[in-house]
């Protein structure tokens, strides 16, 4: 499988989006605020967006290249694009949506387990259909490269988990050239073998979600990975320890090493919820006001006055957590992460 | 308060009514059924119908073939004089017809701008029945143009581009995707110019003339009717009204076709699973 090289320069409405990146046989998401470029990213790859300058080739066919006045139509790229809220041909059956670039519709339509649908029409559809539709269409003509603009946007928060999982292991199975967009950083680390956060023009990291997780560039790859991002001023606390004490008030204890003015990274899920500061291992112990409290799923996100935690439901039930009481939050300090000041 | 504002929306719609369907009735009023099919028969209705029909659905066919296209590459590209083009396109609906005649005149005319060219290829317009033609093209292509324009405008761009990334060539586009969903309205946009082309009275009269069999249109037969025979201009007329009740009925029966179908998807049982 030939990989997709994209080296391009993309003036935006505020700034112009520099990237450079290689797309082996594997996904790769881009993760970043809207507004970001992303998806001018994917029209570029796809020949319906020029860039101002740079490459665009998939594996030894060159797509665009601005020096050598290459720009190759859509038609003659080989792309599958999965648009964002799908673009299906609403006049067209699901069989003709499937294949209106060529093809045949019924592998893929078992494949995808849509064969019943092939006489329906798209408006007919739910969400989850409708984006396996897209998926068939995209992949009729055996596309080279796979583009996903937002795949999960237009989808039911509560079909949300299966479509992913299925999105998934479909995108494991082609192992194509797959570049996906979205906003949201959990779908990017549930679907992407590598996620590359862009924000202000620029990739700001790129890494297996697990690094981008377990040491955060800086703190907009912290916050767009849904950690709690604390300011505060580092000083040596013995120990092999770092005291932050944070423009908050309370100070917290790292294990990382820093000086100076910091930016502390917690994760939600790491932090625990108690009535009474426990007597354990954590070194780390806020009294803080509860604000919030939102369920999502089987478990629920507690936002207090310095930081947001992450608990189970069953735990939020029994410790009756409700807005306005006082709750002390507590988390390792290996646990809080110390990103350098740059 | 609000009664008495509600009964002047209400007296309001009724004056409006009144007004509009007075005259209408009037003419079925004075022209009994029998009347009519009699008045059918008289030879300068009947020449009459025959050129307007020949020289509309020529006039149209033309408007649509060239119209479609043109209206197609405005609606999806932006260019330097975009705006000026699309004001001149429209140029017709403010001119009065008779306007129209005169400039028809001093373009196709003897003396007119192509004049030489046009005789030296022996071909003479004016007074003909391509003069009728080319007068009803004039002025019903902008009812056409705009319409059109602004239902390739409706269409989805990401359906364009969807079509482009899974190898359609551009025509192929215009085809299978920008004219299947435009179809509604480019179908309003020619029902409405169709309407006007057969109307058409000012324009036609200075540049072809009336005629009988060869240039004389229905409107033109009905004026001409209308100081010798009252009767026979009564009876072209409540036919004219009969046509052109039937194509706004089609017209709505369309609307509500494709605004049915997505009523009936919407209803539709779920299929999720």
């Amino acid at each position: 499988m030939a990989p997709l090289r994209i080296d391009l320069s993309l003036p935006l409405r505020a700034f112009d989006l520099e990237l450079e990146l290689e797309v082996g046989p594997e996904t790769v998401a881009l993760v970043g605020p809207s507004g970001a470029g992303k998806t001018s990213v994917l029209r570029s790859v796809a020949g319906l967006a020029r860039p101002a300058r740079g490459t665009i080739a998939c594996g030894e066919d060159l797509w665009f290249d601005s020096a050598r006045r290459i720009d190759r139509r859509p038609e003659q790229r080989s792309v599958g694009f999965v648009f964002q809220e799908y673009a299906l041909f609403p006049h067209l059956s699901v069989e003709h949506n499937v294949t209106f670039g060529g093809g045949r519709a019924e592998g893929l339509l078992r494949r995808l387990r849509i064969e019943h649908l092939a006489r329906a029409k798209p408006t007919e559809l739910s969400g989850g259909e409708r984006q396996r539709v897209a998926l068939a269409r995209a992949l009729a003509r055996e596309p080279r490269v796979l583009l996903l603009d937002e795949p999960m946007a237009a989808l039911d928060p509560h079909t949300r988990g299966s479509v992913r999982a299925e999105l998934h292991d479909l995108l494991r199975e082609l192992a194509l050239p797959t570049l996906l967009v979205t906003h949201d950083f959990e779908d990017a680390a549930a679907l992407a073998d590598r996620v590359g956060v862009v924000a202000d023009g620029r990739l700001r990291q790129l890494g297996a979600p697990v690094d981008l997780l377990g040491s955060p560039a800086d703190p907009l790859v912290a916050r767009l990975a849904g950690a709690n991002v604390l300011s505060g001023v580092a000083a040596p606390a013995g120990g092999g320890l770092t005291a932050v004490a944070l423009d908050d008030g309370p100070t917290i204890y790292s294990a990382d090493a820093a000086r100076g003015r910091t930016e502390v990274v917690v994760y939600p899920w790491d932090v625990s919820l108690a009535r009474e500061a426990p007597d354990d291992s954590a070194l780390n112990h806020i009294r803080d006001e509860i604000a919030s409290v939102t369920p999502l799923g089987n478990r629920a996100r507690v936002r207090l006055r310095t930081l947001t935690a992450e608990v189970t439901t069953t735990s939020a039930e029994r410790l009756k957590l409700s807005p306005g009481e006082t709750i002390v939050a507590s988390f390792k300090a290996t646990q809080a992460r110390l990103l350098a000041r740059g | 308060m609000r009664a008495a504002f509600a009964a002047v929306l209400a007296v309001a719609l009724a004056i409006a009514l009144a007004f509009l369907l007075l005259p209408v009735a009037a003419i079925f009023l004075r022209v009994p059924p029998g009347d009519l099919l009699d008045a059918l028969g008289h030879d300068v209705a009947r020449d009459a119908l025959v050129v307007s029909l020949k020289t509309s659905a020529i006039a149209h066919a033309s408007v649509l073939l060239v119209g479609t296209p043109a209206a197609y590459l405005l609606a999806r590209r932006r260019f330097r004089g975009r705006g000026l083009v699309l004001t001149l396109i429209e140029l017709p609906l403010v001119l009065p017809p008779a306007v129209a005649g005169i400039a028809l005149f001093a373009a196709f005319g003897r003396a007119g701008l192509l004049g030489d060219e046009l005789d030296a290829l022996g071909v003479q317009i004016p007074f003909t029945q391509a003069a009728v033609v080319l007068a009803v093209a004039f002025v019903e292509s902008p009812f056409y143009f705009r319409g059109a324009i602004a239902a390739f405008e409706s269409v989805d761009a990401g359906l364009i581009d969807a079509a482009r990334t899974l190898g359609a060539s551009p025509a192929r586009v215009f085809a299978r995707v920008a004219l299947p969903l435009a179809a509604g309205g480019l179908g309003a946009a020619s029902a409405l110019a169709l309407a006007r082309g057969l109307g058409e009275f000012g324009a036609t009269i200075i540049f072809a003339g009336s005629l009988q069999g060869v240039t004389q249109t229905l409107p033109l037969a009905i004026y001409a009717q209308f100081e010798q025979d009252f009767d026979t201009a009564l009876a072209i007329s409540a036919l004219f009204i009969v046509v052109g009740a039937l194509l706004l009925v089609a017209l709505k029966l369309y609307g509500w076709l494709r605004f049915g179908s997505i009523f009936r998807s919407l209803f539709a049982p779920s299929t999720s699973s």
